[in-house]
């Protein structure tokens, strides 16, 4: 049976849908370029990117927005196999 | 900058690929944190993060329906204000329609009413989550299902409903407008807004990577183009004094911001020219 | 134990500030305004620690209110007529986020034509919303009613919100003779609302009016449907222990003379009064004539009304509200539940009194079984 009015008690749950699985392109990082901006970790619209900027493939859509907002050109995207 | 790393708003959550408006709300409740209740209406955001028995939000979050949250979040705020929990941040996110057209009202009645809440509006400019139908904060000229382009033609035959202004006439101490092109300055508005003794309205531009026609990487270029074309600016009027908080270097003809889109793809020389002298007219307004 | 005089409106609100509701968002329409009025003097004068929203609708009134039960603490609001049709959305999203509402509403005719008097149009059009029903037939029952539907909502059996129904202008601009509770005892009947299914604490986040597909949405419609058949028991309960604490016993029907009667009508409401002395008169005649009281409207109290019911040959239903194309809305239900010769009549409508000589005819006419669904009062074309 669901929870009474359907109310939730586990915040964060969605983390249980791995979205990572929409993914057609894979953005990979160059850590030898970054300069620490942070604009990926701010613009990534699942927040998926952590505080060393490690992306988090569970859930990244591949949707880009990290790649194109990278001021050094330090992440590139690779099409998953 | 410095901002929190930490996430409230859970990945997992089905918006689209290059969804602008979880990125707006992730940097809302990064200036807000964790003490925050939210409040949605029903929309995108709302059914991207709560399919049930899932939720992205780490903070408290209520969902009623499309055309009253600010009415629920005046309830929620006196509840929490009858419990003692005045310390507790009260954020609202509406859509364009469940802000500018349906929930007009109720925004309205809240605001008039003086409770001490953030209403933001994440504005794609049109109604997304059913699949872009035009809303009254449509810009002039954009393509969409219920105003399209055809052969008798070009689009929306109207200009964008000025929300802020009509919110500053409330008399509302906090009005802000936003972008999440520019986060800094977004979450500082958002801190003042959540700072402020009784109610803040925050319009926030937020590109929509299916409604308007992008591709996904493109969302932030998006927001940047609006604001450094002066198609949208961006400003904040506390206490009734006006300021503008950006101003683009030398300003970009608004065809570069149009042509990047496909709801503007059909507008002819005519149209863009229209639309420009729309531009430098509103920028001429603020002092942009 | 004090006695004054006041009308059910006064009733209704002499019980709210017993019952202590942390957030009262009310906007005004005839013939609800004087609840609103004063509730707002009593926060004005300090009798009533509540936060009152002076909403700009009743759309928004019932968001505010839900919100607020959401959040976590005991709330109160009331309307009356084109105010509960505007709410109608967020009533069916009030009883789906199991808010434990208690709202009364003054019963009014529904527009068009536009209509300031009494009928129960408005709250039968909301009755598949999913909220308790409780119809009062006095002021004394008004107030008593509204004690107790706070406790039967909150109970965690049931989590349904309850709309008390008291007739426009008959009831809420009339005064009458009211034993007003005792705070305190009412304190010992009524423990203070704490939630555990719904409220928004930073500390222990919940995400509250979820989005449910195919694979859940049954389910919670089915809980709700669980939940009203809890109800059933949980009124009578909590009426019981009322009437032993309080002395007024009250239950989800209340028959009056139906032992033996041949005809028994059934009803909701003030017009109860005017029946009860309708019976008493016909009885003195000879004739075998009973009066079936609903109280709970919804649910539906079907085995307890056929227990009374089922020596009765016939049965006249006394309807205060149309639904157009079959009859009237408790006509419909009976016809539905018993398997007694039932006939529906149309009566009272937009404020038209309800005399006993109507009353007489619905007995006259169930009488001759000429037709199904009769008018009463009705002024032909000249």
């Amino acid at each position: 049976m669901v929870s009474i009015g359907c109310g939730i008690s586990e915040p964060g749950s969605t983390r249980n849908n791995k979205t990572g699985s929409w993914r057609t392109f894979k953005p990979v990082l160059d850590k030898e370029k970054c300069v620490d901006c942070d604009n990926c970790i701010l613009f990534c619209p699942d927040g998926c990117i952590g505080k060393e900027h490690e992306i988090d493939y569970d859930y990244c859509k591949g949707c880009g927005i990290c790649k194109v907002e990278c001021p050094v050109k330090a992440i590139e995207m690779i099409r998953e196999e | 900058m410095d901002f929190s790393q930490e996430e409230l708003l859970a990945p997992g959550h089905r918006g689209c690929a290059g969804c602008g408006a979880s990125i707006g709300v992730r940097l809302a409740l990064k200036a807000l944190g964790r003490n925050t209740v939210a409040i949605s209406a029903t929309g995108c955001l709302e059914v991207m993060t709560t399919p049930y028995p899932e939720t992205a939000w780490e903070i408290p979050w209520v969902h009623v329906a499309f055309e009253n949250a600010a009415a629920v979040a005046s309830g929620v705020e006196r509840a929490l204000k009858a419990q003692g929990k005045e310390d507790v941040n009260i954020v609202a996110f509406g859509g364009d329609g469940g802000t500018t057209d349906i929930g007009m009202q109720a925004l309205s009645g809240a605001m008039e009413r003086g409770h001490n809440l953030t209403y933001v509006c994440y504005d794609n400019e049109a109604y997304m989550n059913t699949g872009i139908q035009r809303s009254s904060s449509t810009p002039f000229g954009a393509s969409t299902t219920t105003s399209p382009a055809g052969k008798q033609s070009f689009g929306e035959d109207r200009p964008k409903k000025n929300m802020a202004f009509i919110m500053a006439a409330h008399g509302v101490p906090y009005v802000a407008t936003a972008s999440i092109a520019y986060p800094e300055d977004f979450m500082k508005k958002v801190k003042k807004a959540a700072e402020t003794d009784g109610p803040a309205y925050i319009h926030l531009n937020q590109p929509c990577t299916t409604g308007w026609g992008f591709k996904p990487e493109n969302t932030i270029q998006l927001g940047r183009l609006a604001v450094e074309s002066g198609a949208w600016g961006l400003f904040e009027i506390e206490n009734g004094e006006f300021k503008v908080t950006y101003r683009p270097q030398n300003r970009k003809p608004v065809k570069e911001y149009l042509s990047a889109q496909k709801r503007f793809r059909h507008l002819t020389d005519v149209e863009i020219d229209q639309i420009q002298e729309f531009v430098d007219a509103q920028c001429e307004e603020l002092g942009i | 134990m004090t006695k004054q005089v006041m009308t059910s409106n006064k009733a209704v609100t002499e019980a709210v500030k017993l019952a202590k509701p942390q957030v009262v968002p009310v906007y005004p329409i005839t013939p609800q305004t004087t609840i609103s009025e004063y509730l707002a003097q009593y926060v004005a004068d300090g009798d009533l620690d509540a936060e009152y929203i002076r909403v700009e609708s009743e759309h928004s009134t019932i968001s505010a209110t839900l919100g607020a039960s959401e959040a976590g603490v005991r709330v109160f609001t009331a309307t009356s007529s084109q105010g509960l049709m505007l709410m109608h959305e967020i009533l069916f999203a009030a009883a789906g986020m199991r808010a434990p509402i208690v709202m009364a509403d003054a019963n009014r005719a529904i527009s068009a034509p536009l209509n300031i008097w009494n009928d129960q149009q408005d709250s039968i059009a909301q009755r598949d919303a999913g909220w308790i029903h409780l119809y009062v037939e006095n002021a004394q029952e008004a107030h008593d009613t509204i004690i107790q539907a706070y406790k039967i909502a909150e109970n965690k059996d049931v989590l349904l919100p309850v709309m008390v129904c008291l007739d426009g202008f008959i009831l809420t601009h009339t005064v009458e003779p009211v034993e007003l509770l005792e705070a305190e005892a009412v304190d010992e009947f009524l423990p203070a609302y704490e939630p555990t299914h719904a409220f928004l604490d930073p500390a222990k986040p919940m995400s509250l009016g979820t989005l449910a597909d195919p694979e859940y949405y049954t389910e919670a419609r089915y809980a709700m449907q669980v939940a009203m058949d809890n109800s059933k028991s949980v009124i009578k309960e909590v009426g019981a222990e009322f009437g032993e604490k309080f002395g007024r016993k009250y239950d989800l029907v209340e028959p009056y003379k139906c032992d033996d009667a041949e005809i028994i009508l059934v009803a909701m409401g003030s017009m109860c009064s005017t029946i009860r002395v309708v019976v008493d008169e016909l009885r003195e005649q000879g004739e075998k004539v009973g009066l079936l009281k609903i109280r709970a409207y919804r649910p539906f109290p079907y085995e307890e009304i056929n227990e009374i019911v089922k020596n009765a040959d016939k049965l006249a239903v006394l309807d205060k509200n149309v639904t157009f194309g079959i009859g009237g809305a408790l006509f419909t239900d009976i016809c539905a539940k018993c398997d007694n010769d039932t006939y529906g009549f149309i009566l009272g409508l937009g404020g038209r009194d309800i005399i006993p000589d109507y009353i007489k005819e619905c007995v006259e006419l169930t009488k001759s079984g000429e037709k199904k669904v009769n008018w009463i009062g009705l002024k032909e074309d000249e």
